[in-house]
């Protein structure tokens, strides 16, 4: 060897040994971190808690917001991680199920629990939620305790956000014109032809009827169902508005779906031209700045108009619940009939109202594989995100994504006063929530294994191609129904039954 | 390298007989030895990174992921995946929808089918071998069935074309469009007008712009209701018309948008080829008369070509990997109008659908496979040849 190539090869050596050394300094660094122990203020010093959520800015600005304040009265490092909505669900799996690890913990859907709990990713905290006094965990309403939060009767999520849909109108609007909210899809439908191509917030321009987010791949497939809810479900929650629950047939290819693929897609004719595009974040822009007279969103609308920085409607904005129908699908037929007092037990005034809890809310959940130490202050963080010193304040700021789910959020009206809502308009938006959550009615969102794929795929695709004329309403329908019956005979028609029907067995 | 040099020196001296032959043989595999520490690293590198994820991928497009207690498994499905991107549920999103054809078709059809009859017949009076024959009629056949496909999906009444399509759409558009106006800019850089430092910089500044900030500025800026141009489109009488609802539309947005963003690619490699041509044979037949035209047809352009052949052929491997415009633009849509093979795969992936998911990859890697090769074969060889 030569003299050069002798100092190349110190070189080389040199750097290699120097790369070591960096690594496993790091991997040291955490070690020791986790070792120190302490109680209060020094309960969790040094421990590093690395959450997993989807890019906000709403949801992870809560979590980044109290991240500090969490850290000064415990010690422990809470790092938000972010990932776009569209990838959180595969990004968690593929981590929990390649045993990579890289997050401690979820805030996430719910609805997934389907396909996390039973391969033993998620922590349960069943116990953990009994003994937690600070939380109060019977405040929050039976729906989130029992279902968002729950898997076959164990605890694996804590709640931190309430979801389901509802319908804005333009109360002002409405009131001018000696007009009652939408009680019926025909109503919405009426409503928005009447307002729209009108003036709606005197900018001297055309305004919409009706503002949905249709857009493909982002919330049009929940916004669907929530149209079809009225008028597949009206005997309870548990009798399911996916899977007929004796044989998981797909309760698509019948009058009562294809009636609700015909008004979803009419809607669009009063509509911004470019609703195909839109998603929530658009519809919420286009509704506080006072250009539609219709919404249907989930809870956010209602924070969203009082804002004074981007609302043009503060006070003009009316919450109802979910629109229904007179006529609901009998399924043996396979036909729309008439409401009467067995048919539709849950009617008001004769209208079968099925608000659909679409999502499910964003709940904290704990990945089982880590260290007990980050457990504990995983759980100790998203415990206290829930506690209703932060949450009562959280859930009144629009920026926050985070909706109502707390008994004391419905009960306590000066809440939403201090936070700039008139005492009428917070009463009209609670009340809207008290009756979605009270009714006995309300839709559970699809919660069985591969639910993104029959949702997120198969019903997305298809409804999206049937608005944008790619398929005929018939040909959509057809599309649900063989793309479900596929992916059903792949997991196993009975496995998914059964989780169907454990997913619907609560005692509320 | 230095011990293999060692090695065989010292046996050089020694005279012939079976001792030699057998150090001789002992030197080779110590040489052999030698490189073989030197490749091998190099070769598992490639192995690891590049050759197992593509049979891992192969093995997972022919299977089917479910989750399972502790992990997941894969069951093997043979061909079921591919089998339903091509006659399957998943038919009408991957390969579109057929429609009857109509006189337009059938024109387009009887032409292209002409015209590979015309191909062949000329590569078999010109002495192609009967191998090189084999390939042509199989490259013939792949080409008059993509041409029906065409034609079926995009030409008849009734018919939608599916990703792989679409997908062609955008790759022989954009590489169109992209060739011809980086070569119109390249040339017109070579001029000598005022100002061509500046221009050579703010012609390649879409090119450093990721692809996800050039989808959102042009979802911006398509957006004729709100977006920065309302002004303009409302002037132009557009402001009710929404590109993103109309199929073409969509499409002609991403395209615009693909265009935007790889034209300085193509600029900026051509200009180069331009500048770097040989001056003296322009001087020539400009001394001669030759007018602009001339000069640039029959000196520049043939000097340039071997350039324009391979970046087409580099552009063209990429374009067919288009993904951040349809996705952030319209998400696919409207209904499937803008989804191209990796946002297929994409969004098959997302839901942990991989088997599916790397059923279609692998269906984009035949295509870009093939469409490279005939590229190859017919363009590049024979331009590198004259």
């Amino acid at each position: 060897m030569t003299k050069r190539q002798c100092s190349r090869w110190a070189a080389c050596v040199a750097a290699v040994s120097l790369l070591l050394a960096a690594c496993s300094g790091g991997g040291g660094g955490d070690n020791q971190s986790q070792s120190t122990q302490g109680t209060g203020a020094d309960q969790f010093k040094g421990v590093d808690v690395t959450v997993l959520t989807f890019t906000g800015p709403q949801i992870a600005e809560p979590l980044q917001r109290r991240a500090p304040d969490f850290n000064q009265r415990t010690g422990a490092n809470i790092k938000v991680v972010t990932v776009p909505f569209a990838d959180l669900y595969d990004k968690i799996l593929t981590d929990l199920a390649t045993g990579t690890n890289s997050y401690d913990a979820f805030v996430f859907d719910p609805q997934w629990m389907g396909d996390f709990v039973p391969p033993g990713y998620l922590e349960d905290i069943t116990d953990r939620v009994k003994a937690d006094q600070a939380m109060k965990w019977d405040d929050i309403a039976p729906f989130f305790r029992d279902f968002s939060a729950s898997y076959k009767g164990r605890t694996y999520t804590i709640p931190l956000d309430g979801d389901f849909q509802m319908v804005y109108y333009r109360s002002d609007v409405l009131q001018r014109d000696g007009l009652k909210p939408p009680a019926t899809w025909d109503d919405y439908l009426a409503i928005a032809k009447r307002y729209n191509g009108k003036d709606l917030n005197d900018d001297g321009k055309a305004d919409y009827g009706s503002c949905i987010a249709k857009k493909r791949a982002a919330q049009s497939y929940w916004m669907s169902w929530s149209v079809a809810g009225s008028y597949l479900q009206a005997e309870g929650t548990s009798q399911g508005a996916f899977f007929d629950v004796n044989t998981m047939k797909p309760l698509v290819n019948n009058q009562a779906f294809a009636t609700a693929l015909d008004v979803y897609k009419q809607t669009t004719n009063y509509a911004p031209k470019d609703e195909l595009n839109l998603d929530v974040g658009d519809t919420r822009g286009l509704f506080t700045s006072g250009r539609c007279a219709l919404s249907a969103d989930w809870g956010d609308i209602g924070t969203l108009a009082i804002d004074p920085k981007t609302s043009t409607v503060k006070d003009k904005v009316g919450t109802v619940i979910m629109p229904g129908s007179k006529k609901v699908l009998d399924r043996a037929s396979g036909q729309l009939v008439d409401c009467d007092a067995t048919r539709c037990p849950h009617a008001i005034d004769g209208v079968n109202h099925a608000p659909f809890a679409a999502f499910g809310g964003w709940s904290g959940a704990i990945n089982a594989a880590v260290d007990q130490k980050v457990k504990d202050a995983a759980y100790a963080f998203m415990s206290f995100m829930s506690a209703p010193e932060q949450s009562n304040v959280d859930v009144t700021l629009g920026k926050t994504g985070f909706n109502p789910y707390r008994t004391s959020q419905f009960e306590d009206t000066d809440l939403w006063v201090k936070a700039g809502m008139s005492k009428e308009g917070a009463d009209n938006y609670l009340g809207a929530i008290r009756e979605s959550l009270q009714s006995p009615n309300m839709i559970l969102d699809l919660r069985v294994p591969k639910s993104a794929q029959y949702q997120g795929v198969v019903l997305d695709t298809a409804v999206a191609q049937f608005l944008a004329g790619e398929l005929t309403r018939d040909q959509a329908i057809q599309q649900i129904e063989q793309g479900w019956e596929k992916i059903t005979d792949e997991e196993g028609r009975d496995d998914q039954k059964a989780a169907y029907t454990d997913s619907l067995n609560i005692q509320r | 390298m230095d011990a293999a040099r060692v090695a065989g020196g010292r046996g050089r001296p020694v005279a012939a007989g079976e001792a030699a032959r057998a150090r001789s043989q002992a030197s080779l595999g110590a040489s052999f030895a030698v490189r073989a520490a030197f490749i091998w690293p190099a070769l598992l590198a490639i192995l690891f990174v590049s050759i197992y994820p593509l049979l891992a991928s192969l093995y997972i497009s022919l299977s089917h992921l479910k989750l399972v207690r502790g992990g997941f498994e894969f069951r093997f499905v043979g061909l079921d995946n591919f089998r339903e991107l091509l006659v399957g549920g998943e038919q009408g999103n991957f390969l579109g929808v057929l429609g009857p054809l109509g006189p337009v078709g059938w024109a387009v059809m009887a032409a292209g089918v002409a015209l590979l009859g015309w191909g062949l017949v000329r590569a078999w009076r010109g002495g192609a071998s009967v191998a090189g024959m084999v390939f042509r009629v199989l490259g013939a056949v792949l080409a008059a069935g993509t041409l029906w496909l065409a034609a079926r999906t995009l030409l008849a009444a009734g018919g939608r074309p599916g990703t792989a399509m679409v997908t062609l759409v955008y790759v022989l558009v954009g590489i169109t469009a992209q060739f011809l106006l980086g070569l119109g800019l390249a040339y017109l850089l070579t001029q000598g007008l005022p100002g061509q430092r500046l221009f050579r910089v703010v012609f390649l500044l879409p090119m450093m712009i990721t692809p996800v900030g050039v989808a959102y500025m042009f979802r911006m800026l398509t957006d004729t209701g709100k977006g920065p141009l309302q002004p303009l489109w409302a002037a132009v009488g557009l402001s009710d018309f929404s590109w993103v609802n109309s199929p073409w539309g969509a499409r002609v947005a991403v395209m615009v948008g693909d265009i935007w963003q790889w034209t300085p690619f193509m600029f900026i490699i051509l200009l180069a080829a331009l500048e770097a041509q040989d001056t003296d044979t322009v001087e020539a037949g400009m001394v001669d008369g030759a007018n602009r035209w001339q000069i640039f047809r029959h000196i520049s352009l043939p000097a340039i070509l071997p350039v324009c052949a391979t970046v087409v052929l580099i552009r063209l491997i990429e374009a067919f990997k288009i993904i951040d415009l349809p996705n952030i633009l319209t998400n696919g849509g409207p209904g499937t109008a803008t989804e191209s093979l990796s946002l297929h795969a994409y969004f098959r992936w997302r839901t942990l659908d991989l088997g599916q998911s790397a059923a279609v990859a692998y269906s984009l890697l035949f295509i870009v496979t093939v469409a490279a090769l005939a590229y190859v074969n017919l363009v590049r060889r024979r331009i590198a040849e004259e």
